[in-house]
């Protein structure tokens, strides 16, 4: 416990700043992702390529790289630079692409009839989607989604190499200060189980509470 | 007589596949129209594209004299005044039966809770689910979730009701509780216009038959006429098949 209790002043800004990126880059990830996601089944060509072209420049583009842009590219671009924020930026832009593709696969388990009678109804793209589709498609999108988000979660440490301070950066801290790795390393890991152990509870209840009968 | 749904030389493909050839058909208002013909013939998508659930390749549709539009908000305000059955009920499955019902006149029309729920337990009643009001789709027999897709119908007032085979997915003992409901509705005036293989309720209930094959109409007749005297020789193919079974 030495390792922890002799290091609060790293330890709590490090977790800190993880739970940062990851609750502000969830954000963006999940409002872009269903916007993206209803995109590519919208009966409006045009939001359908767009939706398709977003998902595959960027969904096929190494997140390290989306890093590199967003912390040496996009500064002198638009005079801001604030490493956290555009590294949040950078993740939450790149898994919203996955986020995007999830929600798509979940619209695509929901019949088609549940969508063919809201139309018939009167109501528009947008209330279908999000009064019909969307809320059905909930319930067959949370595994997929929850592992999207626990990927998300551990992605967050390649903030690391962009000098944004996170749990992936307590290994260079720690060895500064003479601790033994393995065992900083193997409470990095503690720590992401235990993160990765509640998003599985949340997970749980999820399923519980959206289950739709058929 | 005053047409509410009229189709006008329309075609429809599906790829090589000719599926409706020159249709042309108007209903009037208040009247009951029976499309019948073997399965393939094009009946059901041309009461899909009569609310655009189905695009045409060429041709127009118009409901009580506006042009069906492409897309957007007025396609959704013309659909808004035709209502639509389904073979597979298609009831919201997460919502209960009372918001199913309340869910359209809310959202579409914007009218109160209050205002849309009393409506609804009235129609819910009328077709005989009153009771079940609280349940969700699932819970209920095929034949109640019928009726109560029929009352979700009616709750947006349409001026015309589209039936595309409302009683085939239907196990045997329910499907009069649901025509039962159609022939009432047919009695008050709806203009209605209903694929279907129940020739008990073309008898009892239509004004006016409409045959077809291969995509195309091959007859048109009062039913009494066309069930009794029918001209072509696939019409009477048809229903030579229909009675022996």
């Amino acid at each position: 416990m030495g390792v922890i209790t002799d290091n609060l002043d790293i330890w709590i800004p490090a977790l800190l700043g993880t739970l940062r990126i990851f609750f502000f880059g969830l954000i963006i990830a999940l409002v872009l992702g269903f916007i993206v996601g209803a995109m590519r089944v919208s009966p409006v060509p045009i939001a359908r390529v767009m939706g398709s072209a977003y998902v595959n420049f960027v969904r096929n583009t190494p997140l390290t790289l989306m890093f590199f842009i967003f912390a040496f590219a996009v500064p002198p671009l638009i005079g801001y630079n604030n490493r956290e924020v555009l590294g949040i930026l950078a993740i939450g832009l790149y898994t919203a692409t996955y986020v995007a593709e999830t929600v798509r696969s979940g619209i695509n388990t929901v019949p088609v009839g549940q969508a063919e009678a809201a139309r018939a109804v009167g109501m528009s793209f947008g209330q279908v989607m999000t009064h019909i589709v969307l809320p059905q498609a909930g319930r067959s999108v949370i595994p997929p989604m929850m592992s999207v988000i626990i990927a998300f979660l551990k992605n967050t440490t390649v903030a690391a190499g962009f000098s944004i301070i996170n749990l992936g950066m307590m290994r260079s801290y720690m060895s500064e200060r003479g601790e033994n790795m393995m065992v900083v390393l193997l409470w990095v890991a503690a720590i992401f189980v235990v993160l990765v152990f509640i998003l599985g509870a949340i997970q749980n209840f999820l399923e519980k509470k959206l289950k739709v009968a058929r | 007589m005053i047409p509410v749904i009229e189709v006008e030389n329309v075609n429809k493909h599906y790829g090589d596949f000719h599926a409706l050839k020159h249709i042309d058909m108007s209903v009037n208002k208040g009247e009951v129209v029976v499309v019948i013909g073997p399965s393939g013939s094009g009946k059901s998508t041309l009461c899909r594209s009569i609310n655009r659930l189905e695009t045409i390749t060429d041709g127009e549709i118009r409901i009580d004299g506006k042009v069906l539009p492409k897309e957007g908000k007025a396609l959704a305000k013309l659909r808004a005044d035709v209502g639509m059955v389904f073979q597979s009920f298609n009831l919201f499955a997460h919502k209960t039966i009372l918001e199913n019902v309340t869910i359209g006149p809310m959202k579409v029309k914007k009218v109160s809770r209050s205002e849309a729920e009393t409506d609804a337990r009235r129609l819910l009643d009328r077709v005989g689910v009153g009771h079940q009001a609280e349940k969700y789709p699932a819970q209920l027999s095929g034949g109640q979730q019928q009726r109560v897709a029929i009352a979700r119908s009616l709750a947006m007032k349409p001026k015309a009701m589209l039936f595309d085979e409302p009683t085939s997915a239907l196990d045997p003992e329910m499907i009069n509780e649901v025509l039962d409901v159609m022939v009432e509705l047919a009695k008050e005036g709806m203009t209605m216009v209903v694929v279907t293989h129940e020739m008990g309720f073309a008898r009892k209930a239509a004004d006016r038959v409409i045959f077809m094959s291969d995509g195309e109409i091959v007859e048109e007749a009062e039913p009494d006429e066309f069930f009794t005297n029918p001209q072509t020789a696939r019409a009477q193919d048809f229903l030579s098949k229909l009675i022996t079974n």
